[in-house]
């Protein structure tokens, strides 16, 4: 078995130094009626798990060789070979959490990093060192707001936040005694200014906004905010497709407290879904209430400058059922994907992404308007993604359209089944014009 | 090594009265006990207490800790120096570490707190649990 | 802190001329300069438009990098030889299972259909999607021997607050949800974390003196007011509740529900099975047992397994297969706890376990086998140099506490210290609570004996050391690239980015 080191010379030496004839004996504190050997398959050689997982990988999508326009808050960017390469160093990926400093100065200076990416993209103070995803990251910032507000037992939210990040909100607050209001996106596909205010009172401690929101329109972050602040409630920016804040105004730029969700965008491919990373970001005045790991800068015995974690007296392992959160490991490696990602974009390669993420879009929601039969719903400005009525319900079409290596959208009916004909449409960087083209032939040509 | 002029609970503050003012503080068993200490959150004067409600938490590297009024009272002084030093607390815990000043409700409370006899041979049961 | 942007070549020669390479990195933000570019894109090939009103747009991204990939390559390579790491040298981190992460399961990982994978891809695109998770599915129910498991947790913490909703949510139909929960005194701080954001209320039980949980607490303890004992089997001083039996018995007796946290899973993979313990629910942690990387602090992930009585109650959605061998996710599931987070789980980690379980096959009892062999080991070296607080058998780790080196002013985190410089990464100091300066030790069973030699070697020698030069502890590490790290001062003032104009 080659990853056992033991030989049964070294097994025989080492069960003479303990003192026991065999290594079951080591086992006998187990009782004998809840040992049973598995039955799996016999052992496969590193060429058998090849060959029967490349089987199952080639039964399923490959955004490098279709026409890939899937969205819904996880997007096809492109990763820099270097970013991924990068991850193979061992000192990288072999590594555990920076507990202990002095062997970790690589770790802590790379969160330190990713924790200044994201206050530099978000406007705000302080950022963590990463959260799962962008739905837990969004239940970590209203439980934040909920510490920071004490006393009051509603959040409300925006319905433009993306339906699984409200789903995790309300599996998570059911157990905790707090309520979720929910306010409906106006005819023109942005949360209404009015009826979020007249949905915050005195019992709110958190109002929340997604933008760009589910279905690709921006949003103007002081709608939230003033309608958060109005009431003395914190105002919480919800980022699911993360490049947006490198051409969109930044969060704290409209009055966000925090600003929470996912940077798969900036740097992690898509996985099927994860791992992924999760971020939050606030104000100073709040930082001793945020969750999850930190990284600071200070020095060591011989005053070299050092990082390590801190603030950790918020955590589980010290603070136990007091903790911020229950969250021990985040997303370290992903964190370090996206800090190598956003280091080597930078300043004009984030924007320039962002700028071609939206042109493209923008060329291929004109090109479907144009289609008979075909609208675009919502004439709200938007990023780089968008909602489109086809003229036969979406599901089967798309699927249609799969099977010719054509990933056109997300259909509606997966959340909403009262709007079957819809889907949402994201394009990126990655988007040929020779690829919207063909999608477009192919919905006109409804085949 | 406890002042004998103080009085102090079991879960390790002390409080000095002199006519209807108690100065409370940690003891240095506490302080030894945290490690050096990082932050203080403390109430704002005007806020009143019941004996041994919690007033604030005293935090080190490690280890965060409730504290607790010994006495009942309402809240007249806060130290600012040691907010803005925490390390004071672990220099002098029961001199220029106080942490509040209460103007006491009630003048039979005291009574019932440690001697610092009965404090120093409670820390010596503690240890022998340890 | 203001950190001087020197040429490194114009900085003084290092003081040690033992170690000229430069220990100091500076941030990749003070590498950067006016013009550089680091990435490259196609031209664009449609209309240049920004169809957004200018109040929406942001300006520049102050304080943003320029840099070249040349400097961003030299970073971080230069960044990861700051750390230690498995591939290095051994990790014996308590609780961790810090194993050999075996290089196929990251190529597996990234076979295009699972990298480039959408969960949102129609069904017809997503059966290689589906089928890997339900044949990790397969493999874990073999494994524990309950009925069903969901993928979705993104690590172990939150694999124990979905237990603990599930919990919840069958009592609740069954109509009292209760509200307390039973943990012991030694459990990892997760365990009371998640039960608080479960809705519940924490009762602690003390550990016996033989560091298990006595029974006759138990007992006491347990009402039809408890929603379930929260159990990490072996406990967190590497010990079996041989009396596992026995314990389940009094939880169900008076219809509370067994939760059993895995993370020490690896003492008895493939050898003994928690279903047959009467465990009613169970996390895992796939960057435990089962090898995915751990990576500087994540990703994790978090799978719960569930008797078949709790299985209505998982996450939405589960993978399931129709009769034809296809397979779907089904949403339609009245019960379920809802779900906790997007998409599917940390799928990435999925593919690298199952590329692990697939390696052992019927042999992966050799894992827990090589696991508890090598912990003994250690202990057997080490039993007379540092103090044993509970007699009983070890499994996988061993506790030893720094008892004997208090007496000479020393404690834990000096002897972890030092034992950096002879190379090996601490084991757990801060953990279990039960015991004062504990030095948590796991091995795993890929460590060779050559290994744990060296391992029972340096601790000897710090013992040792303890004794006749303790200031060669209480100064250490002397040979990490930076010195013993002032954590008092990051806490004091805290610096947590890098600023423009800094």
């Amino acid at each position: 078995m080659k990853f056992l080191p033991t030989s049964d010379a070294d097994r025989a030496e080492m069960l003479a130094a303990i003192g026991v004839p065999s290594v079951d004996a080591l086992l006998s504190s187990i009782p004998d009626a809840v040992k049973r050997a598995p039955n799996l398959p016999r052992p496969l050689s590193e060429i058998e798990i090849r060959r029967w997982l490349s089987g199952i990988s080639r039964r399923t999508v490959n955004a490098f060789e279709s026409d890939f326009f899937l969205g819904a808050g996880l997007y096809h960017h492109y990763v820099s070979s270097l970013a991924d390469q990068m991850l193979y160093r061992a000192e990288w990926l072999t590594s555990y959490t920076p507990y202990q400093p002095e062997v970790s100065q690589g770790t802590l200076q790379s969160i330190f990093e990713f924790q200044t990416h994201m206050c530099l993209l978000t406007g705000l103070d302080v950022a963590n060192a990463s959260l799962y995803e962008g739905a837990s990251a969004l239940v970590e910032a209203l439980l934040m707001a909920d510490r920071l507000v004490r006393g009051r037992k509603r959040a409300v939210l925006s319905a433009g936040i993306h339906p699984e990040y409200r789903e995790t909100v309300r599996t998570y607050f059911g157990n905790l005694d707090l309520e979720v209001l929910e306010v409906p996106l106006g005819p023109d596909g942005a949360t209404d200014r009015a009826a979020l205010a007249s949905a915050v009172d005195e019992n709110t401690f958190a109002v929340a906004l997604q933008s760009p929101n589910f279905f690709g329109v921006v949003e103007d972050w002081s709608v939230g905010s003033e309608a958060a602040h109005a009431k003395s409630a914190i105002a919480i920016a919800v980022v699911a497709e993360a490049i947006s804040l490198a051409l969109l105004k930044p969060p704290a730029e409209g009055g966000a407290d925090i600003a929470c969700g996912e940077a798969q965008s900036l740097g992690v491919p898509m996985h099927t879904g994860g791992p992924l990373c999760g971020f939050l970001a606030c104000l100073t005045a709040h930082q001793r209430q945020i969750p999850g790991r930190l990284v600071g800068e200070t020095h060591d015995a011989q005053g070299n400058r050092a990082f390590c974690l801190t603030l950790s007296t918020r955590e589980q392992h010290i603070r136990r059922e007091k903790a911020t959160s229950n969250i021990c490991t985040n997303q370290g490696l992903m964190a370090l994907a996206a800090n190598i990602h956003m280091s080597l974009l930078g300043k004009r390669g984030l924007r320039e992404v962002a700028l071609q993420s939206h042109a493209k879009a923008e060329y291929l929601k004109a090109a479907i308007a144009r289609l008979p039969g075909y609208r675009i719903p919502y004439a709200r400005q938007t990023f780089n993604e968008f909602l489109v009525e086809a003229p036969e319900p979406a599901a089967p079409l798309l699927a249609r359209l799969a099977a010719r290596g054509i990933l056109a959208g997300v259909p509606l009916s997966r959340w909403d089944r009262s709007r079957p004909n819809a889907f949402l449409v994201a394009a990126t960087e990655m988007n040929q014009k020779v690829e919207m083209d063909r999608l477009v032939a192919a919905l006109g040509g409804r085949s | 090594m406890n002042p004998a002029d103080l009085r102090y609970t079991r879960s390790h503050e002390w409080v000095r009265i002199d006519g209807d003012t108690g100065t409370i503080g940690i003891t240095d068993h506490a302080q030894k006990e945290l490690g050096e200490i990082v932050y203080l959150e403390l109430p704002e004067v005007g806020h009143v207490y019941n004996a041994e409600d919690e007033f604030g938490t005293v935090e080190s590297v490690k280890a965060v800790s409730e504290l607790f009024v010994p006495v009942s009272g309402e809240v007249v002084a806060v130290n600012k120096q040691a907010v803005a030093e925490p390390g004071i607390v672990n220099d002098d815990p029961f001199g220029d570490g106080w942490l509040i000043k209460v103007k006491l409700s009630s003048d039979a409370e005291a009574g019932s707190l440690l001697s610092a006899e009965q404090y120093a041979a409670y820390l010596k049961e503690e240890e022998k649990h340890a | 802190m203001p950190v001087e942007v020197e040429d490194k070549a114009k900085a003084a020669p290092a003081a040690d001329p033992k170690h000229p390479e430069p220990r100091q990195e500076p941030l990749v933000f003070e590498r950067s300069g006016k013009g550089k570019v680091g990435y490259s894109l196609p031209p664009l090939d449609v209309p240049a438009v920004v169809a957004i009103p200018p109040e929406l747009l942001r300006g520049e991204i102050a304080g943003e990098t320029e840099i070249s990939e040349v400097e961003v390559a030299r970073h971080f390579t230069r960044l990861s030889r700051l750390n230690f790491s498995i591939d290095q040298n051994m990790y014996p981190l308590g609780s961790c299972t810090m194993k050999h992460n075996p290089r196929t399961n990251e190529e597996m990982a990234r076979l295009p259909g699972f990298a480039t994978g959408h969960p949102f891809a129609p069904e017809s695109a997503s059966q290689g999607t589906l089928e890997l998770m339900w044949q990790l599915e397969q493999v874990l129910i073999e494994l524990t021997g309950l009925s069903r498991v969901t993928l979705q947790p993104s690590a172990g913490a939150q694999g124990e607050l979905a237990g603990i909703l599930i919990v919840r949510a069958a009592l609740a139909k069954s109509g009292n949800p209760r509200t307390t929960v039973l943990i012991p005194d030694s459990a990892h701080g997760t365990n009371p974390a998640s039960a608080h954001f479960a809705g519940y209320k924490v009762k602690e039980l003390k550990s016996n003196a033989r560091g298990t949980l006595d029974l006759h607490v138990l007992e006491q303890a347990m009402t039809e007011d408890v929603a379930a004992l929260m159990l990490t089997v072996p406990n967190t001083v590497g010990i079996f509740e041989n009396e596992i039996l026995e314990i389940a018995r009094i939880v169900h007796a008076k219809g509370g529900l067994l939760y059993c946290d895995g993370a020490n899973f690896n003492s008895f993979v493939g050898v003994a099975k928690p279903g047959l313990m009467g465990i009613d629910v169970m996390h895992m942690n796939l960057h435990k047992t089962f090898s995915t990387p751990h990576g500087g602090g994540g990703p994790g992930s978090g799978p719960v397994a569930v008797t078949e009585r709790l299985a209505p109650f998982l996450p939405r959605p589960t993978v399931e297969r129709r009769t034809d061998g296809t397979f779907f996710l089904d949403f339609d599931r009245p019960d379920s706890i809802g779900r906790l987070r997007t998409f599917l789980g940390n799928y990435g980690m999925f593919v690298r376990a199952l590329s692990y379980i697939a390696a052992y096959g019927n042999r992966i009892g050799e894992v827990a086998r090589g696991a508890v062999l090598n912990a003994n080991y250690i202990r057997a070296g080490l039993a007379d140099t540092y103090h044993l607080k509970y007699d009983a058998p070890s499994l996988h780790e061993v506790v030893f506490s720094d008892k004997y080196q208090t007496e000479q002013g020393l404690s834990n985190m000096d002897i972890a210290k030092r034992l950096m410089d002879y190379g090996f990464h601490p084991p757990t100091v801060s953990f279990p609570l039960i015991v004062h300066g504990a030095l948590m030790i796991e091995p795993t069973e890929t460590e060779g004996k050559a290994s744990l030699d060296a391992f029972i070697h340096a601790m000897r020698e710090i013992a040792r050391e303890c004794r006749e030069d303790p200031d060669l502890l209480r100064g250490a590490p002397w040979t990490t690239p930076v010195k013993r790290v002032d954590e008092v001062a990051a806490a004091r003032n805290l610096v947590l980015r890098w600023k423009p104009g800094y």
